[in-house]
């Protein structure tokens, strides 16, 4: 059993440290101003109210935010050595990695939260198909965890942040990609490939359809990244 | 909180870290892990804090065995480790109320004994103050608050005193000594006078394994071969070597005299005698009869230092 208050003290100790110094700022900040560009561009250009092409931009950044927001999570405990304080108080190493794990992803959700401001203008000048917007979000929110998970396994393999950001984003770029590649693979490859493909899921999601193979898929590749990142965490005591 | 340690033993690899180590501990003591670096004293407390696991063996802490009631034992485990890894983005207080909070202690409890902790360990100047900023023996003493802010009943300080100035080693000593009345305390060193001063019980370890148990005085008295007993004399001869010495040595219990330094008429004689005799009387006999004047006279047995010595160079 998994204890409750411990994964919430966990949690506000990193979404603190995220707020009380530059992080959470820089990466909200830089995420937006990116975001802002490409939104702006292209919506005078195409001339119609829909957060389509915000829904296909901000996948493409999570890429490299995730990773740089979860490098530190475990790399960092690993090599100050505060993990073995934190690892001989009556604490699960599955309350470690969910607590950062929440944390993260509570990061994430700041991220995207002043986007919606998109959805408001959007509103007021044409007509928004606010079902579309509400899965598109529901989708970020399921890929960026998915991500999240991701990058605090890469976190717990390595002591060295910079090692943890390149395997993080390589593991994402490539569920990434792979749906990019069906055309280059033998017919039989492909549907496994495109299963195993985030950016294929997410679309799916986002086009509108919340389907339980979708969701499925998320949760289990978060989960099972949360749970190689619980095993990598115990590999001390082999 | 009595420790059971059963034939624990960690390899890295092929390389025992620590071989087959047994030892109790019983409840209210000081034992001191005294031991040249690499000994395995740090593998030892890592295993005991369930950090990590051993490669055999088990250890059983009031009964329970830690490997299987692992989260029930660490709630009763206060630890600093060596080096002291602390947050340095974090202010002391909100550092020692995350701390708590992890050791499960009531929220009702915190702002007592936070404020309780602080106190005793001199951190009222710094409570609002980033660790980041701190000097390395405040860093300490937050290391000690959190470890102890749970009330734990066992206490395990990798090398609680390193980095610290004389002054800030007596606070914490003391500190150890104090608390040491009411909870098991283990703590490693590799400062003798350390052991000497906290501690009721020293392990000495040597390349993974025990090579001495006891009290610091009786690890003096066992394995003490010869005491020393230092005279320093004045007298008017010209030739200490030979007009005193052979009278020195004719006396029983000697086993060896030698000359330490002469000047102005005085000269410093260290007399090795048989262990545990005591010849002050005889020399001052003859110092008597031979007109000497005694200045000084010193009787000593091996110190803990030697002891260490001995056991641990190969």
């Amino acid at each position: 059993m998994l204890n409750f208050q411990n994964i919430l003290t966990i949690f506000r100790r990193e979404l603190r440290y995220y707020f009380n110094s530059p992080v959470a700022y820089v990466v909200i900040i830089v995420f937006l101003a990116i975001l802002g560009w490409f939104f702006s561009s292209n919506l005078f250009l195409m001339n119609i109210a829909t957060m389509r092409v915000a829904f296909e931009i901000i996948p493409l950044l999570l890429l490299f935010f995730v990773p740089a927001i979860t490098m530190r999570l475990l790399a960092e405990e690993k090599k100050s050595g505060t993990l073995e304080l934190l690892a001989t108080k009556p604490v699960r190493d599955g309350e470690i990695v969910l607590g950062k794990f929440l944390a993260a992803w509570m990061l994430v959700v700041a991220t995207l939260v002043p986007t919606l401001v998109y959805v408001v203008v959007l509103m007021v000048a044409g007509s928004l198909d606010l079902g579309v917007v509400a899965t598109g979000y529901i989708g970020l929110l399921l890929l960026g965890g998915a991500y999240i998970a991701i990058g605090l396994f890469a976190s717990s393999i390595t002591e060295n942040q910079i090692v943890a950001f390149i395997v993080a984003f390589l593991i994402v770029l490539v569920l990434f990609l792979l749906d990019k590649v069906l055309i280059y693979v033998p017919e039989f490859m492909a549907t496994t490939l495109e299963f195993l493909s985030a950016d294929y899921h997410f679309s799916n999601i986002a086009r509108g359809v919340v389907d339980t193979r979708d969701v499925i898929y998320f949760c289990s590749l978060t989960g099972f990244s949360l749970y190689l990142a619980t095993v990598s965490l115990q590999r001390r005591k082999w | 909180m009595a420790i059971a340690v059963r034939n624990l033993t960690k390899k890295y690899g092929d390389q025992p870290a620590i071989d087959d180590i047994t030892f109790d501990v019983k409840t209210g003591e000081i034992l001191g892990f005294l031991g040249p670096n690499g000994a395995g004293k740090t593998t030892t407390m890592k295993i005991l804090t369930c950090y990590m696991a051993p490669t055999s063996g088990t250890v059983e802490v009031d009964g329970l065995d830690i490997a299987e009631n692992s989260v029930q034992v660490r709630r009763r485990i206060g630890y600093l480790p060596e080096m002291n890894p602390l947050y340095y983005d974090m202010n002391v207080l909100d550092y020692l109320q995350y701390s708590a909070r992890l050791q499960g202690m009531k929220e009702s409890d915190l702002a007592g004994r936070l404020k309780e902790m602080v106190h005793v360990c001199g951190l009222e100047s710094v409570r609002h103050k980033d660790i980041g900023e701190m000097s390395k023996g405040f860093r300490q003493r937050v290391g000690l608050a959190q470890a102890m802010i749970h009330d734990p009943d066992l206490l395990i300080m990798d090398e609680p005193t390193s980095g610290l100035d004389p002054n800030q080693i007596v606070e914490i000593r003391n500190l150890i000594k104090q608390l040491g009345a009411a909870k098991t305390v283990i703590l490693s060193t590799h400062i003798l006078t350390e052991v000497q001063a906290t501690c009721d019980r020293v392990l000495i370890i040597n390349e993974g394994k025990i090579v001495a148990d006891g009290s610091p005085e009786r690890l003096e008295r066992d394995f003490t071969a010869s005491d020393t007993l230092t005279v320093e004399l004045k007298t008017f001869s010209r030739n200490p070597i030979e007009d005193i010495i052979p009278k020195l040595r004719i006396l029983a219990y000697v086993n060896d005299v030698s000359l330490l330094s002469q000047e102005y008429g005085v000269s410093r004689f260290e007399i090795r005698t048989q262990k545990g005799a005591d010849i002050r009387e005889a020399v001052f006999h003859l110092a008597v009869s031979e007109q000497w004047i005694v200045l000084e006279m010193q009787r000593k047995g091996t110190t803990l230092e030697e002891v260490f010595h001995k056991l641990t160079m190969a």
